[in-house]
This record gives structure tokens, C-alpha cells and sequence, in this order.
């Protein structure tokens, strides 16, 4: 086979341009499929990144009410909206809080470790809830206490009291304390009041899922709050009983209180809800996985149109060689080692390629950085895709009969 | 000659359908991949406001000092409310606006109707004629309206269809969130692509405006920011009147100035004004303001989405990689007859001769490539709201514009890739082609 690579080569010179053309695609098409190939596997991992919450009984009611009522009115009104929810056939928990996981943006605020401290450590997500939140998202606690229904305060609208104790993630609680201490410790949430850690929750998804939240994923915490006036209903259904408590639940509040708006799509379930947050995740891997898939077709059928053509232009070339004692199977291996070289030329340069148009993302678009991983399988796949490609024009020029090499054309 | 050589064409095209076929659909494919992301970014990143968008101005003063300041020392995106007010009652700028989004609760007319949720901004009277909003009946408020707190709106178009069943409904009041307002303008659909003077506190491509109030009235009514509020440092407010002194950042001011001499000096006047609050002591740093227009501000927020710029730039690579494919397949179909050229050129046809015949050939290719480009971008807009957030997915569509520019796009990239293939066949020598045969 070692022998053959000089006749090659020296084949190879008199048509230069189809191996030329041939390596270029190669090349840019391992650039562009390598890339696709990452950028679906980092949006994949993103979007199917757990939210710690039990999503599949989980229903989001956005309740609004038509006028500004007082804080007292508020929390009253609240108050028989959730016993009416609770009671609800089919309900298991409800609450009422500023936000959800994966709502698509919220309240975040940074934390310090001591009052006076001017760079923040963590930046994490904000919940308010009471003492049911973490029973009705099914949350699992996982150090520490839940809230005593006698920490909870009723809160307005920018009313600015900081609470007590706090409930953080598992996430959060060791960015703050690396030692694994944070149960019990005091932490400063742009204030000079401190906050103690009572309680420490496996995982709880942020409400924002941009690249500026992702930097501090999955830290959240819970303050011991509950918002009245404008808010979201979050209920946790037994299971199977959701659609049955999504028709339940809206009619059940506007029974309580008809002056209030519900948007029709004011009314989410975690089917929905993920849907939206991850929308363009999705799109972008359909999307790359599209272009990945027809560019491959596209470099293959390349291939063999022009090894095709190469070897109608050789035919009797063959023919003498094959006249002269070689065997079919050495034309055939003429022609696939022929490919490799070209493919392995073009490899060479595609994975600079490819590497260099991931760093240029890098640097513009907050990308991650390419693993090797995915340039080793994009040179395999793409050198495998041209030995497949040729396979077939190869075995119709191993078929060329020694009888060639007497014909005139 | 062009007839013949297009029949010529025609007819060496169809003795290889297989090869014509890949060439055609790798045309096709690679200009259906670049409009559509093209379709999309072209939406994204255009200048929402042509005309004017060199005259409008984002003021921003630096209210959180160094320590807590953007990357890069950059001052933060909005005002506080203090700073707000004071550039209010300057107003040095000749057409200024504050604004903030808000929602709020309207009733329909009827007794047994709910109340539904309209969205829009707090902004004052120059607004209207600053951002060439149109309208359908009346105008805006007169500026004394905002002097005197005055409980009027502007509605669209859409929430007068709505409440008025599209009648002139100048002068009706309105109840939203349980206060009364007088109608005294209704604007026609308008929400400017992406809505550059929201891009922070709003969302740059949400839903049309329902609803203008005076930001004077709003303050009256305490309505709150349905957008962004930011704070650093110590949060040591606990009430509404707190939260307004606090260094929360929450209004976004613009301000139109038509020369660069009004440009400097209101330049001169932002660092002037930080300058003040510096001795005062209530900035205990340097002034640091910008002064961006429309499309700075637009470039500086990164409106456009990382998706959109990112699926352009594959889908044009992808289509490099088309038009290479194509160049060696032409390559392979010219040279294949070789033997054909070698006897037109024997016969008396000039280079140039082969040159026409061949590129008109490959124009035949890159126009049929065109057509099926044409059929894949109207089938990929229609299905583009898979691909990305509804919101951006429906400002992409097909206008006579993006026809023209697929059909053109293929036809020209088709030739261009025709050039080395057709010069390879220019100089094919007669006299070896015919002693070999």
C-alpha cells in the first residue's frame, strides 16, 4: 500500500484543481460540522439541565388584580385565594410567590459575606415563599429546617425589610462557604441585617437561564416572604390531576374575586414553561442539526461526482494497469488511498479551521471553548464519509476490463 | 448566439440529470440556509428609526461610582429617580422624554366583562413627536399637561378597537388600574423594530404599546416599573418614597438633538450636571456620562441575538461550501466534454465564444438553483417559528426584496464559481483534443 503513494502523488499533480476543490470542502465542512456538532451538544446539555422542582404536576397561575388594593386588602384577599386553592379537589399544595424557576428573568441579589463587603460573592436567584414552598415544588431539603409558619411576613409591593433566616441552594451555600459550613452562618444581602442559613435545598432552578445567570447556576434562596398584591399561584397537583386542576383552579379564583385578571396565557404548566425558556436552545440544535446533516449529504455526493468523473478520464489508464498484471483489488485500493490523502490534507487544515472559527466565536459570542474530542470525531466521520463516498465509483473502476488499455477511447 | 447557447445549455444539462440535479440542489440549499438567517438578522438588526436615529440621544450618568459600575467602568443602562427628575425640570435638551413600562388593568365596556392587561410607558408630551409616532385620531398631550399632572393617555389603535369599537373616542375617559383618564390621542399599530428607546427597562421585540400616560401622573399614582430595576450597594430603603431617593436605576431618558453643536453642549451639560452632584457630595467620583444614538445604543446592548448572528454566519459558510461543491462538479461536467470544445474551437469558435457558452450554461444552473432556493426559503420562514423565539421568528418574512436577492445571489454565485471551470474549458488546445480522437 506504502508503495502506491508516490504514483499517487504524482497522479495527483496532473489534476490538482479536483484535489484541491475536493480537500477545500473537506476542510470547511469539518470546520462548520464540528462546530454544529458542539453547539448542539452545549445546547442540548442546557436545555435538558434539571430544574429540582417536580415539573410534572407543577401548574404557574399569573394573577394580577384590576385594581391597586392596600397591603392589608392584598394579603387578605391572598390569604382566601390559597385556602380556595388548597381546597381544591386534586390540589395538593399551593403558594403564592414573585416568581418560578425558568420564568425567563427575575429578582436577583447580590450576597456578601460580611456588611461591609463591596464585591459581591454570589448573585443568586430571589423566591419568596412560605412555609409550603418547598413542599409544593418539591424541593428536597437537604440540611437545616423548612420555615415556621411564624417567619413568614406578608409583602408589598418595593417594601424592603430583610428577613432572618433564609433557605439557600446546595449550589449557593458552597459558593459561599467552600467548607461545606454555610448551615447557620449569617450572610448580607445588600444590607447591614444579617441573614442566618436555616435550611439548605439540593437543587432549585434560577428564573433566569442567560449566560449572566448561568455563571452562577442553580444558586437560589428563599426568603420567608410572602408577596401580596400582584403575584404568581404556584399549585402542585397529585399526580395525573393536572389538567383537571388547571380548569378548577382559574374558575375557583374567579368565584373568589372576579376583579382580578388571569390571562389566558397567564396559566402555564411545566410543559409550557420549559418550552418558552429553552425555545431558542432548541431551535439552534434543530437548526445545526439541519445544516450538519444536508452539508454531509452534499460533501459526499461531491465527492463522488468528481471521482466519478476522475475515473470516466482513467478508464484507460486502468485498463493498462490492470492489462499489466494489477489485481482489481489494487485499483481499488488506488483509488480509496487516493481519497485519504486528499481527505487527511483536508482534515489537517479543517481542524484549524474549525478551531479557529470556535475561538472567534469564543471571543464574540460568549461561546464555550471547542473540545478536541469533537475535532477527533469530526475527522473521523469526515474521513470515513469520503472512503464511503468513493466506494462506489472505486468498485466500478476496479471493474474496468484489461481489455480497455486496446480501445482508442 | 445567447439562444443557441442556452439551448446548447439546456441540452448538456439534461445529459447528466444526476450531476445537474446535485448541483442545482446545492444551490438551492445553500441560498435557502443564508436568507432565512439572513431574513432573521435583516429584522434584528435593522435601524428601527431611519430618519432620526443620528438625532436621538440615551443619556447616561454614572450613579453607582467605580466600585459597583458595569464591566469597564460603563455608567448603568437607566436613571435613578432623582437624576431623572433633575434632568426633567432642566430639560436643556429641546425634545426630551423620561419613560418607564408599566402594565396595567383595563375593563372593557359591558357589564358582565373581566378586566384584561394592557401594557405600554409612562413618558411625557415629546415623546409622540421625538419617536414620529402616528396617529390615528388627536395627538399627544400638550408639555403643560405634564406640568400639571394631568390624567390623560394615548391609546392604540388596537385597545380603541377594543374598548370603542374603533370609533373617534377623543375625549372618553378610560379606567385602567381603577383611575380615570381622558383619551386625547389614538396612535395607529406601531411598535418600531426593535423598540430601541425600551431596549433595558422593556423588552426589545415584546408586544405593541397599548397604552402612553404623563410619567408626572404616574408618579402621582405610584405606578410601579412593570421593567428592569437595578440596585447596588446597601438596599437601606423600606418604602416606596425610600426606594425613589435610593440609587436604584429604573428611568430611561432620551433626549433629540439635531446639530453637533447641540450635541456638545449637552454633552458639556451631562458631565456639568454629574460635576454638581459630585460637590454635593451626593457622587463622591468624577463625571462619567455617555451620549449614545440610536444604533451605538442598539450595538452597545447586543441587541441582536447570538442565535441570529450565529446561524448567519453557519448558513454562509454552508453556502461556501455549496458554491465549491458546484465549481468542481462544472469542473467535471466541462472538462468531460473536452473533446466537443476541442471541435467548436476547430471549427472556427473563439474563447470568448467558450466563455459565453459555458457561463451561460452555469447561469442556467445558478437560475434553477434560485427557483428551489426560492421554494426552500418561503417553506423555512414559515417553519422559522420552530427555530427561534415567536417573538423574532414573526418579523421574518418574504418581501420582494429577499425574492430578488435569492434569485440574484444564486445566479452571480453560480457564475463566479463558473470562472475557473470555464477557463479550465477556454483552454482546452483544439489540435490535441482532435489528434487524440
Amino acid at each position: 500500500m506504502m508503495l502506491q503513494i508516490k504514483p499517487i502523488l504524482s497522479a495527483l499533480r496532473r489534476h490538482k484543481a479536483g484535489a484541491v476543490l475536493i480537500a477545500l470542502q473537506t476542510a470547511l465542512t469539518l470546520a462548520i460540522v464540528c462546530n454544529a456538532l458542539f453547539i448542539i451538544q452545549q445546547r442540548v446539555a442546557h436545555l435538558s439541565a434539571p430544574s429540582g422542582i417536580d415539573e410534572a404536576n407543577l401548574l404557574v397561575i399569573e394573577n394580577n388584580w384590576a385594581s391597586k388594593l392596600s397591603k392589608d386588602d392584598a394579603d387578605a384577599q391572598q390569604r382566601a385565594d390559597l385556602i380556595a386553592l388548597r381546597q381544591l379537589p386534586g390540589v395538593h399544595n399551593a403558594i403564592a410567590s414573585n416568581s418560578y424557576p425558568m420564568r425567563g428573568g427575575g429578582w436577583d441579589q447580590f450576597i456578601t459575606l460580611t456588611p461591609d463587603q463591596t464585591t459581591a460573592i454570589g448573585d443568586p436567584a430571589v423566591y419568596l415563599g412560605d412555609e409550603h414552598f418547598l413542599d409544593t415544588l418539591g424541593i428536597k431539603l437537604i440540611a437545616g429546617r423548612n420555615f415556621r409558619p411564624d417567619e413568614i411576613h406578608p409583602i408589598a409591593n418595593r417594601e424592603n425589610v430583610m428577613p432572618p433566616v433564609t433557605i439557600v441552594t446546595k449550589a449557593l451555600a458552597d459558593k459561599l462557604f467552600p467548607d461545606g459550613s454555610a448551615l447557620g452562618k449569617s450572610i448580607y444581602a445588600m444590607s447591614s441585617t444579617p441573614t442566618v442559613i436555616v435550611g439548605i435545598v439540593d437543587v432549585l432552578q434560577t428564573q433566569s437561564l442567560e449566560n449572566w445567570q448561568m455563571r452562577n447556576a442553580y444558586q437560589s434562596l428563599i426568603w420567608p416572604m410572602r408577596q401580596v398584591g400582584d403575584a404568581y399561584y404556584i399549585l402542585r397537583a397529585e399526580p395525573g390531576q393536572l389538567a383537571a386542576v388547571r380548569q378548577a383552579a382559574v374558575k375557583a379564583l374567579y368565584a373568589q374575586n372576579r376583579m382580578r385578571i388571569i390571562n389566558d396565557d397567564g396559566v402555564l404548566d411545566y410543559a409550557q414553561i420549559r418550552q418558552q425558556a429553552y425555545d431558542s436552545d432548541h431551535g439552534m440544535a434543530v437548526l445545526m442539526g439541519i445544516i450538519c446533516v444536508v452539508l454531509l449529504a452534499i460533501t459526499a455526493a461531491g465527492i463522488v461526482g468528481l471521482t466519478s468523473f476522475w475515473v470516466g478520464q482513467r478508464r484507460k489508464q486502468i485498463g493498462v494497469r490492470r492489462a499489466l498484471g494489477a489485481t482489481k483489488r489494487d485499483i481499488l485500493s488506488y483509488f480509496l488511498t487516493e481519497n485519504l490523502l486528499i481527505g487527511i490534507a483536508g482534515v489537517v487544515i479543517g481542524a484549524c479551521l474549525a478551531i479557529g472559527m470556535n475561538l472567534w466565536m469564543v471571543s464574540h459570542f460568549e461561546m464555550a471553548r471547542l473540545s478536541l474530542t469533537y475535532v477527533l470525531a469530526g475527522i473521523v466521520l469526515l474521513l470515513l464519509l469520503g472512503q464511503g463516498a468513493v466506494l462506489a465509483p472505486a468498485v466500478r473502476a476496479s471493474r474496468v476490463s484489461p481489455v480497455e488499455a486496446t480501445r482508442s477511447v | 448566439m445567447f439562444g443557441y447557447y442556452v439551448q446548447l445549455g439546456v441540452r448538456s444539462l439534461k445529459r447528466n440529470p444526476w450531476l445537474t440535479a446535485l448541483m442545482v440542489m446545492a444551490i438551492g440549499f445553500g441560498v435557502a440556509a443564508s436568507m432565512i438567517t439572513y431574513s432573521v438578522f435583516r429584522a434584528v438588526s435593522g435601524n428601527p428609526i431611519p430618519e432620526k436615529s443620528e438625532r436621538l440621544f440615551i443619556p447616561q450618568i454614572d450613579s453607582w461610582g467605580p466600585k459597583y459600575n458595569l464591566l469597564g467602568n460603563e455608567p448603568p443602562y437607566a436613571l435613578n429617580y432623582v437624576d431623572a427628575m433633575a434632568m426633567m425640570r432642566t430639560h436643556k435638551a429641546k425634545h426630551q422624554t423620561m419613560l418607564y413600562p408599566i402594565g396595567l388593568s383595563a375593563l372593557p365596556r359591558g357589564g358582565q366583562s373581566i378586566p384584561f392587561t394592557v401594557e405600554g410607558f409612562t413618558v411625557q408630551s415629546d415623546f409622540f413627536a421625538m419617536f414620529d409616532v402616528p396617529f390615528q385620531y388627536g395627538g399627544a398631550w400638550p408639555t403643560s399637561d405634564d406640568d400639571q399632572r394631568a390624567a390623560v393617555v394615548v391609546i392604540s389603535r388596537k385597545l380603541n378597537d377594543k374598548l370603542f369599537g374603533g370609533e373617534n373616542s377623543l375625549g372618553r375617559e378610560i379606567t385602567l388600574s381603577g383611575h380615570n383618564y381622558r383619551v386625547v390621542g389614538i396612535t395607529e399599530n406601531w411598535n418600531p423594530k426593535p423598540r430601541f428607546f425600551a431596549v433595558w427597562g422593556g423588552s426589545s421585540f415584546g408586544n405593541p404599546s397599548d397604552i402612553y400616560i404623563p410619567i408626572s401622573r404616574a408618579m402621582d399614582l405610584r405606578i410601579d416599573t412593570a421593567g428592569n430595576n437595578s440596585c447596588r450597594g446597601r438596599i437601606d430603603y423600606s418604602d416606596w418614597d425610600g426606594w425613589l431617593q435610593s440609587n436604584c436605576v429604573w428611568v430611561t431618558p432620551w433626549v433629540q438633538l439635531d446639530s453637533a453643536a447641540e450635541v456638545m453642549q449637552y454633552q458639556q451639560f451631562l458631565e456639568g450636571y454629574a460635576a454638581d452632584q459630585q460637590r454635593a457630595g451626593r457622587y463622591g467620583w468624577a463625571p462619567n456620562v455617555r451620549l449614545r444614538n440610536v444604533m451605538e445604543w442598539l450595538d452597545y446592548m447586543q441587541v441582536v441575538p447570538k442565535e441570529s448572528s450565529i446561524s448567519l454566519l453557519v448558513a454562509l459558510g454552508f453556502f461556501a461550501i455549496c458554491l465549491i461543491n458546484t465549481i468542481g462538479l462544472l469542473l467535471a461536467k466541462f472538462l468531460r466534454r473536452a473533446g466537443e470544445i476541442g471541435v467548436r474551437r476547430a471549427l472556427g469558435a473563439s474563447r470568448r465564444e467558450i466563455y459565453m457558452q459555458y457561463l451561460i450554461e452555469a447561469g442556467a444552473v445558478g437560475l434553477a438553483g434560485g427557483v428551489l432556493g426560492l421554494l426552500l426559503t418561503a417553506l423555512g420562514i414559515s417553519g422559522v417559528g420552530l427555530l427561534f423565539q415567536p417573538q423574532i421568528a414573526r418579523l421574518a418574512h418574504l418581501d420582494i426584496t429577499l425574492v430578488g436577492l435569492t434569485l440574484l445571489v444564486s445566479i452571480f454565485a453560480t457564475m463566479v464559481a463558473a470562472l475557473y471551470p470555464t477557463w479550465r474549458a477556454a483552454q482546452v488546445q483544439p489540435a490535441w483534443q482532435l489528434k487524440s480522437n
